[in-house]
């Protein structure tokens, strides 16, 4: 059995020898030529995502004016976008979801448009524009300034980075309707008795649905997030690697996530976009990249796993997400039939949309394998296993 | 033979008018009514395709457009902005014409002005801000 270390791998990243796929690519590499000879010939593999990831939002360290100020304890807004403040002077934390008060670009009737928020605020500042920033505090001996108003750039802080609690989701709920109304959700608008189906996923370009057991992402783990280079920081919120099975390894619900980190001066509006949801609210779209090292057959085979050995729970949700009454689960359907654009469910035909946008989704596996070939990218061991593949219980 | 969409925009006094039987009945026009919002001392607007002789159509829009009903081309009420456009397929089961497709190989959305009906139904679902309404 053929075994590669990620040194072996990162050597002939540096000769220009190396092989590199996208997730996409080596499902029919191995298809033709088998698990044995594919895990031979590939050193890496890339997945890559880009979905919205609503856990999501940025530290900054803003500048001091030469008469010194201490947002800890105060407010502080960017745009009118509440920031959090309870940190020292000059830190705040801006999540992706956060909302102006009282905003009409916000919440003219129901349901809301939420047209700005936490995100927006991100992707502007990754454009290169300015914001507004507004802040106010109770003035100390050290810290005696008490109220600070001006237009802030990348340029006037000493640090931005994403540092997001929950990305990448393992797998996720294909949301339906079963009721008689129309409802807005997070995974969009569906439609009454059962109109649509939309699920929110790249399947087989997922990064964590080919290494099911974590084996080679791990915390440390050098990622693409939104066009720079981050890491994994942690596991992710609700990480959950005991949810069930199938016999590949692949978990048959949300299982895994990931906390990442980067560097948000170096990211691009290509990668990260502000999105608004009709009636739900404001999220951050990401593109996360992940190399996945080839380091043995195990790893070849469940990297070539394709949509159809992929499935996603069917959930009801005008009814058991909302209120975790009914069903839990109302059925499970392969990433392939999703892809169809329709779903056979309770003899009936329902078309299925998505929010993890497919085509970014192969730019991004693209745009790594590119980096990787370069030499610009190189695959990192990572320093401690996510729990789970730790404890042994997988 | 002519097939052609348009946005029939009414004021408030045409409303009681029968424009679609003088259509028929006058011009010789099938009208196939896509779309309509007509309420009694209101704005009425109506998305309808016309077939028929390429003449009594453009015959029907001279009096359409002398009795005060606003005639203008379907496919200028949706606008796809494609450099917003992520290809998500949100949009795509709930266009109920299939005006938005997603192409499987690509998995790039595209959208066809000529199946749309402007329902704008399409318009709450595309968290990207990628389909706006020019309004006329």
């Amino acid at each position: 059995m053929s075994k590669k270390t990620i040194e072996e791998i990162n050597a002939k990243i540096r000769s220009g020898t190396v092989a590199v796929f996208t997730a996409e690519e080596v499902i029919g590499l191995v298809r033709e030529k088998g698990v044995k000879k594919a895990a031979r010939e590939v050193d890496v593999v890339t997945t890559g995502t880009f979905s919205p990831m609503c856990s999501s939002g940025a530290f900054f360290n803003i500048k001091q004016p030469m008469e010194k100020m201490k947002f800890g304890g105060g407010w502080i807004t960017l745009n009118g976008v509440p920031a959090y403040a309870g940190l020292a002077a000059a830190d705040i934390y801006v999540g992706a979801t956060a909302i102006p008060e009282g905003d009409p670009r916000n919440n003219n009737g129901r349901p809301g448009k939420f047209r700005y928020g936490g995100a927006h605020v991100i992707e502007e500042l990754v454009a290169g524009k300015k914001v507004l920033l507004s802040a106010g505090a109770y003035g100390t001996d050290c810290y005696p300034r008490k109220s600070r108003e001006q237009r802030i750039g990348f340029d006037d802080m000493n640090e931005a980075f994403l540092f997001n609690p929950r990305n990448c989701y393992q797998n996720y709920n294909v949301a339906v309707n079963l009721s008689d109304k129309p409802i807005y959700t997070y995974m969009g608008l569906l439609k009454p008795k059962l109109g649509n189906a939309n699920y929110c996923s790249a399947g087989q370009l997922s990064p964590l649905l080919k290494d099911p057991f974590y084996r080679t992402i791990g915390v440390g783990t050098r990622v693409f997030l939104g066009g720079a280079q981050g890491y994994v920081a942690w596991n992710g919120t609700q990480h959950n690697p005991g949810a069930p099975r199938l016999e590949n390894g692949t978990p048959r619900k949300g299982a895994g996530t990931l906390a990442l980190i980067g560097n948000l001066k170096e990211m691009s509006p290509q990668w990260l976009r502000a999105v608004s949801y009709t009636g739900y609210g404001v999220s951050l779209s990401l593109a996360v990249g992940v190399p996945i090292p080839v380091i043995d057959e195990d790893m070849m085979r469940s990297v070539s796993l394709s949509d159809e050995d992929l499935v996603a729970p069917i959930v009801d949700y005008s009814r058991y997400y909302p209120t975790g009454e009914g069903e839990d689960q109302l059925g499970e359907v392969t990433y392939a039939q999703l892809r169809s654009g329709s779903i056979e469910f309770r003899n009936r035909k329902v078309p299925t949309g998505c929010f993890s946008s497919y085509a970014k989704a192969r730019e991004v596996a693209d745009h790594l394998k590119t980096l990787i070939r370069s030499g610009a990218f190189l695959p990192s061991q990572p320093v401690s296993p996510l729990p789970g593949a730790k404890e042994g219980l997988l | 033979m002519k097939k052609t969409r348009v946005v029939l925009s009414f004021p408030p006094d045409l409303v009681e008018e029968p424009i679609t039987y003088r259509l028929v009945k006058d011009y010789d026009l099938m009208v196939n009514i896509l779309r309509a919002t007509i309420d009694p001392g209101k704005q009425g607007t109506m998305v309808v395709e016309l077939s028929g002789e390429e003449n009594r159509i453009s015959q029907a829009f001279n009096y359409l457009e002398k009795a005060g009903v606003n005639v203008e081309p379907l496919s200028r009420e949706i606008q796809h902005l494609g450099e917003r456009c992520t290809s998500c397929t949100a949009c795509v089961p709930i266009c109920p014409t299939g005006a938005f497709e997603v192409d499987r190989n690509s998995w790039h959305v595209s959208f066809d002005s000529e199946k749309c009906v402007a329902c704008l139904s399409c318009l709450d679902v595309c968290i990207y801000r990628a389909i706006e309404v020019s309004l006329q």
